[in-house]
């Protein structure tokens, strides 16, 4: 019985005298922060997002008091407010954030594409991917199993007939959704674009459409109708230079599956200073 | 205390040699794969991660040698050894961190968030332990320690050497990934096994 009294005894001394010794040592020790940084993370938003390209908004705060010349308007999140904000912490000029939103280029939901599998696996795109290229007919698809939408700060992606949605007045485009899509299907644009391409399927004609009725087939009907030349195909898929794009909107109309469409990008931002 | 090994220079020469080739913590006794698989993609990684681990393992060594034979062995609690190694490795991770942090800023910015992640290393308490075991003198127990190190150097470097080569080349898509890294593993470590023997004819 004594034994194992002078083994607790032990042990709970040797973790008091390691205790105390980190603690002193900490306190000792202590690596005095920069005063402006606690002020500059206040500033930001705290999604720990990476869509500045820091790790995390503590990464960015320390970059901005650290380097030199490290722009204010990196945080997409956080818009103009935060832009603002920053340059007044920091003492330099406001620079003007491009507002960001997230689109989908996939829109093949359960009405115009279907399963080519019982998938009863893990629910996870990612999971799903693994298995022969994905549940869908079309390998290059949104699947919907949502692991866009699990990981999206604002709740702003839900899943609506197999496939997901973003629903752009909520977006505050991190791209955190982005980068765990497996079929890279989604993309980070400024939210003044309009016209969307929206399939990502590489595939021939022949094939894309088999497996789907909404996906480009590559007839290359939009590149020859658009009036400004700023749509080419490549790589069997459809694709618009936004340089060039005046909006008219003429090759969503003469799209014979209807893939190139008019996309609504208000962000949350926009909505804002409306 | 009585029964421990001393070994003349030739003998520490004979140790740290089978510690890095022979004994290799990685490729032999199959201990801290993690960071192995883990941080063994590029080479500075590998290095920074190397060079933590050799320090660790040394520093680990000196504190918990005492431990062992001045504290808990005469009075009986040698079962300890376990849970005392890992409480004191723990704690003086920690504290060598925030000692760096203060003092050689420019080596905590190196070896980075290594330092923390070997608090957990089955590398670090594995040497400690086996040392304990094996019945090493204190100066033997340290140059284990350096040679256990090394070991881990060697092959975390040589690994992160195949995996460059593996990203290069042309992987069968079921290989991908973790299954190709695992294969490889295995294989370096199945070369390891030459060295058996060796060490110890080189020296006799």
């Amino acid at each position: 019985m004594d034994g194992i009294i002078f083994a607790v005894v032990l042990v709970t001394a040797i973790g008091i005298i390691c205790a105390v010794m980190l603690a002193v040592a900490s306190k000792l020790m202590a690596v005095k922060e920069d005063e402006r940084f606690p002020v500059i993370r206040e500033c930001l938003p705290g999604a720990n997002c990476g869509a500045c390209g820091y790790p995390g908004c503590d990464g960015y705060a320390h970059a901005l008091i650290e380097e030199e010349g490290i722009k204010t308007n990196l945080c997409v999140p956080g818009a103009d407010a935060v832009s603002r904000k920053l340059s007044e912490v920091l003492g330099v000029a406001f620079e003007d954030v491009i507002e960001q939103v997230a689109v989908i280029k996939c829109k093949g939901d359960c009405k115009v594409t279907s399963a080519k599998m019982d998938y009863q696996g893990i629910e996870s795109c990612k999971a799903a991917k693994l298995l022969f290229g994905g549940t869908g007919k079309c390998t290059f698809g949104c699947m919907g199993f949502g692991d866009c939408a699990t990981v999206c700060p604002n709740d702003a992606i839900c899943i609506e007939n197999g496939i997901a949605h973003v629903n752009t007045r909520l977006c505050i485009g991190c791209g955190m959704c982005a980068s765990v899509c497996p079929n890279k299907l989604i993309s980070i644009m400024p939210d003044v674009e309009k016209m969307l391409v929206t399939c990502s399927n590489t595939e021939k004609g022949v094939i894309t459409r088999k497996a789907c009725s909404h996906g480009c087939i590559a007839c290359k009907k939009c590149e020859k109708e658009c009036p400004v030349g700023a749509i080419t195909v490549t790589n069997n898929l459809s694709q618009i230079d936004y340089d060039k794009c005046t909006n008219c909107g003429h090759c969503a109309e003469v799209c014979p599956t209807k893939c190139i469409m008019k996309g609504d990008f208000s962000g949350i931002h926009r909505m804002d200073q409306e | 205390m009585e029964n421990l090994i001393h070994l003349d220079a030739k003998g520490l020469v004979m140790l740290l040699m089978s510690a890095v080739f022979v004994n290799n913590y990685v490729l032999q006794k199959f201990l801290g794969i993690c960071p192995f698989l883990g941080v063994s993609k590029k080479l500075d990684q590998a290095t920074g991660m190397s060079i933590a681990v050799i320090f660790v393992m040394m520093l680990a060594t000196a504190v918990t040698w005492p431990i062992q034979h001045y504290l808990l062995d005469p009075h009986g609690f040698g079962y300890l050894q376990t849970i005392v190694f890992i409480l004191v490795i723990a704690a003086l991770v920690q504290l060598v961190e925030i000692i760096l942090k203060k003092y050689i800023p420019s080596l905590h910015s190196a070896l980075g968030v290594y330092l923390p992640l070997i608090t957990t290393n089955c590398a670090v308490l594995g040497v400690t332990i086996l040392n304990i075991s094996s019945q090493y003198d204190f100066v033997s127990s340290l140059i284990n320690s350096l040679g256990s190190g090394l070991g881990f150097f060697l092959a975390m470097v040589l690994f992160s050497g195949v995996r460059a080569r593996m990203d290069g080349g042309d992987t069968p898509e079921a290989f991908k990934g973790l299954p190709i890294t695992l294969v490889a593993a295995s294989i370096v470590s199945v070369s390891f096994f030459g060295f058996a023997g060796v060490i110890e004819r080189l020296f006799s």
